[in-house]
């Protein structure tokens, strides 16, 4: 079966196509892509895109998929589908698992579960150090030839400089990039959402923002000091983007991603002590978000990652101080990026995708995130236009821990076809 | 039920009118406890219970007495002791609390928001008998109570708040309550005990006992813990005490007639020094007094009219 995508808008951000092509699609790779591609055939499944947009299929690069140890909250195959319906296909899992992603096995067990029933591609994250309990070294070396894609203890912040420093040094060896969770944990004191006057009003202790930049400050100066890459996960503050911003001018290999969250919502959103707004870092305030729009569209952030994080019920519908940190964020991403991004005049839709597709994939080293011909046929077909309301009872994931029940968004995955195949067809998996 | 709201979760959310029918309405009570026989038949019938997660002994006492004087049923849950020793979850001790029969849950638990999440899952009325670091508005109610009784009315008056506000329960629902009736409210403290943004609520901020107190009618020390000290928010109690302790000479800054207040229970020689709780100006014992009125007008107003009848 050959599948025939008509007269969509292409945008591939690695090749600098912006136009109006055909897509050939031919043994789970791009064959063929030109003006006016003319098959037929009962082989040919041909799919109008007129009005649409057909991209890359989308690449997170900080996700949570729960297995092995927690796949009451997720699994691969619900994890890989919730991806999917969000127009991902390809995603990478933090090792912050049970047993931890810091061995051959691990890496083993979750490429043969993402083969056998998950239906993107997968990959996986090792730990920065053993068990990610920030003492010593993971083996890099070995984690890198089973697979995975970097290495990071995200979750939990690498407290000791040198252990960071030798992980920064030794992983540039495998050319494997480091991820950083930054947060310093004596700053975090505690708190549960951001220091300000919202935490004030409710009574909650606050995290302040130096917990974050206090961290991101030291890993971009390790970083230089020892002319190795870093790549900060999540950063959520006005002092990060602007740290990271000079540290970018003054020629530091460092990268950065910020999440959909960071760019929507502010810290009222806890009001209430509405733990679907719970997350780590915890949401700032009205200028934070737009000095990350800012950053976004200055290119200081290069990556919209997700942060999936799914949560049972019973870890959110619990005392505030109690519930667990962060959001169902495959199925929203999109949308949120579309709406606040594109839509509201931050971001053009072909430098969203970038930072949706190859830019995360430049970052990890993969061969993703293109529609050049004979790349894999990861694509997707996304309707910028119709504007639909988010309910999370129809999120494929196990969990539906989301702050944005019941918004209206525009930007949806109608087709989300991953290696050839048609996952997701009209929307519906 | 008061004026459409089943629970008492916060001042925050209460209006000046609804502060002042609680007010007005614990007269009548205090009254009442002043009488050889205090038994009404206001909560004839009536379930309380008081389910706490935390030490007390004035307000679980007092919440239990006014229950009790009103001729309710008035229970005790605590969490030793109870299946929350067992790992109950919150909602579920609340819920089995509920379906037998109680028509008010006076709650008090170390995390703030505990009471509204349980709100949302009973029927019950819930009184908020304090939670973690956000409101405590029996106490403030009841503080209110003293000034108004003592100064005859709470708008105008200079109020200073002394002592460690970050983490306090009672001053935050002192000040929002206060603020609503047009007090005007200082607070002194050492810069770590100030919450972010505190000034945004409208009230004068001062890193010193001495300013805030200045011209004040009403003085109000608040309990040090010491496990704030042991997390490095000041060195010790005898510098917190040195610069911001209430002695007889520092509460000769305000009025004459100035009032001394304080929740309890006072840390003697580190907050409060021993003559001023012991003082002329001091209304300590009287507050618990008055928290029995307060906390009788707050089971009452919030039975009437509510639940199945």
């Amino acid at each position: 079966m050959r599948i025939l995508i008509k007269n969509g808008r292409v945008i591939d951000t690695k090749n600098n196509v912006d136009d109006v092509l055909d897509i050939l699609i031919e043994n789970g790779v791009i064959s063929e892509i030109d003006k006016n591609l003319d098959y037929k055939g009962a082989d040919i499944e041909e799919i109008d895109a007129t009005g649409k947009i057909v991209a890359p299929g989308l690449i997170d690069m900080h996700c949570h998929l729960r297995e092995p140890g927690q796949e009451y909250k997720e699994d691969i195959e619900s994890g890989t589908r919730s991806a999917a319906k969000g127009g991902f296909t390809s995603v990478a899992c933090m090792p912050n698992t049970n047993p931890v992603i810091d061995n051959v096995t691990v890496v083993e067990y979750i490429k043969n579960r993402a083969a056998s029933v998950g239906c993107i591609n997968v990959f996986p994250i090792g730990a920065i150090s053993k068990g990610l309990k920030g003492e010593e070294l993971a083996e890099i070396g070995e984690l890198k030839f089973a697979g995975v894609v970097a290495v990071s203890d995200d979750g939990r912040p690498v407290n000791n400089p040198q252990l960071m420093r030798n992980a920064l040094v030794y992983a540039s060896t495998f050319d494997t990039p480091v991820i950083s969770h930054c947060e310093d944990l004596s700053l975090q004191n505690g708190g549960t959402m951001n220091e300000g006057y919202t935490s004030t009003r409710l009574g909650l202790r606050g995290i302040s923002r130096a917990s974050e930049e206090v961290m991101v400050s030291r890993d971009i100066i390790i970083a230089e000091s020892t002319n190795t890459a870093v790549h900060i996960a999540h950063i959520s503050t006005r002092g990060s983007v602007e740290i990271v911003r000079e540290a970018k001018k003054r020629g530091v290999k460092v990268t950065c991603e910020t999440c959909p969250h960071y760019f929507t919502l502010t810290e009222e959103a806890v009001e209430g002590y509405n733990t679907n707004a719970k997350m780590n870092p915890p949401l700032r305030t009205t200028d934070d978000v737009e000095a990350i729009k800012q950053g976004l569209k200055d290119g200081t952030i290069d990556v919209i990652a997700t942060d999936h994080a799914p949560h049972h019920i019973d870890e959110k519908n619990c005392e505030f101080e109690r519930a667990l940190n962060g959001i169902v964020g495959f199925e929203t991403a999109l949308g949120l990026g579309v709406t606040y991004l594109v839509e509201a005049g931050v971001l053009t839709m072909n430098s969203l995708l970038e930072k949706m597709t190859s830019a995360p994939a430049h970052i990890l080293g993969i061969n993703k995130g293109t529609l050049s011909v004979n790349a894999s046929a990861d694509v997707i077909i996304i309707d910028n236009a119709e504007e639909y309301e988010v309910n999370v009872s129809d999120f494929q994931s196990k969990s539906k821990n989301s702050p944005y029940n019941g918004w209206k968004l525009k930007g949806k995955a109608l087709y989300t076809i991953v290696g050839g195949k048609v996952v997701v067809q009209d929307g519906i998996i | 039920m008061l004026d459409g709201h089943k629970d008492l979760l916060g001042l925050k959310d209460f209006t000046p009118k609804q502060i002042e029918e609680i007010l007005e309405t614990a007269k009548t009570m205090k009254y009442v406890l002043s009488q050889k026989n205090k038994r009404t038949a206001h909560l004839q019938g009536k379930s309380i219970v008081t389910l706490f997660y935390e030490n007390s002994t004035r307000t679980r006492l007092s919440f239990e007495l006014a229950a009790k004087y009103m001729s309710a049923f008035a229970s005790n849950v605590t969490s030793s002791g109870s299946s929350v020793a067992k790992g109950e979850t919150l909602i579920d001790t609340a819920r089995t609390i509920d379906v037998m029969g109680t028509d008010v849950i006076v709650m008090r638990h170390g995390m703030s928001g505990a009471p509204h999440l349980i709100a949302e899952n009973v029927k019950a009325s819930v009184i908020n008998a304090g939670d973690g670091m956000n409101e405590h508005p029996t106490q403030a109610l009841l503080d209110l109570f003293t000034m108004q009784e003592k100064k005859g009315k709470i708008k105008g008056l200079k109020v200073a708040i002394v002592g460690d506000i970050a983490h306090s329960r009672v001053a935050r629902s002192n000040i929002w309550a206060l603020t609503k009736m047009g007090a005007e409210v200082s607070v002194g403290a050492p810069a770590t005990l100030i919450p972010a943004d505190l000034e945004k609520t409208g009230i004068n901020v001062y890193n010193s006992v001495q300013e805030a107190i200045v011209d004040a009618d009403v003085v109000m020390g608040l309990r040090i813990q010491s496990e704030r000290q042991k997390s490095g928010l000041f060195p010790s109690n005898r510098e917190y005490s040195r610069f911001f302790g209430i002695d007889p000479k520092r509460l000769t800054l305000a009025k004459l007639d100035a009032l001394l207040l304080h929740p309890g229970p006072v840390n003697r020689g580190v907050e409060l020094s021993s003559m001023v709780v012991d003082g002329n100006s001091s209304l300590i014992d009287e507050q618990v007094t008055n928290g029995v009125a307060i906390r009788m007008a707050v089971l009452y107003l919030f039975t009437r009219g509510g639940n199945d009848e």
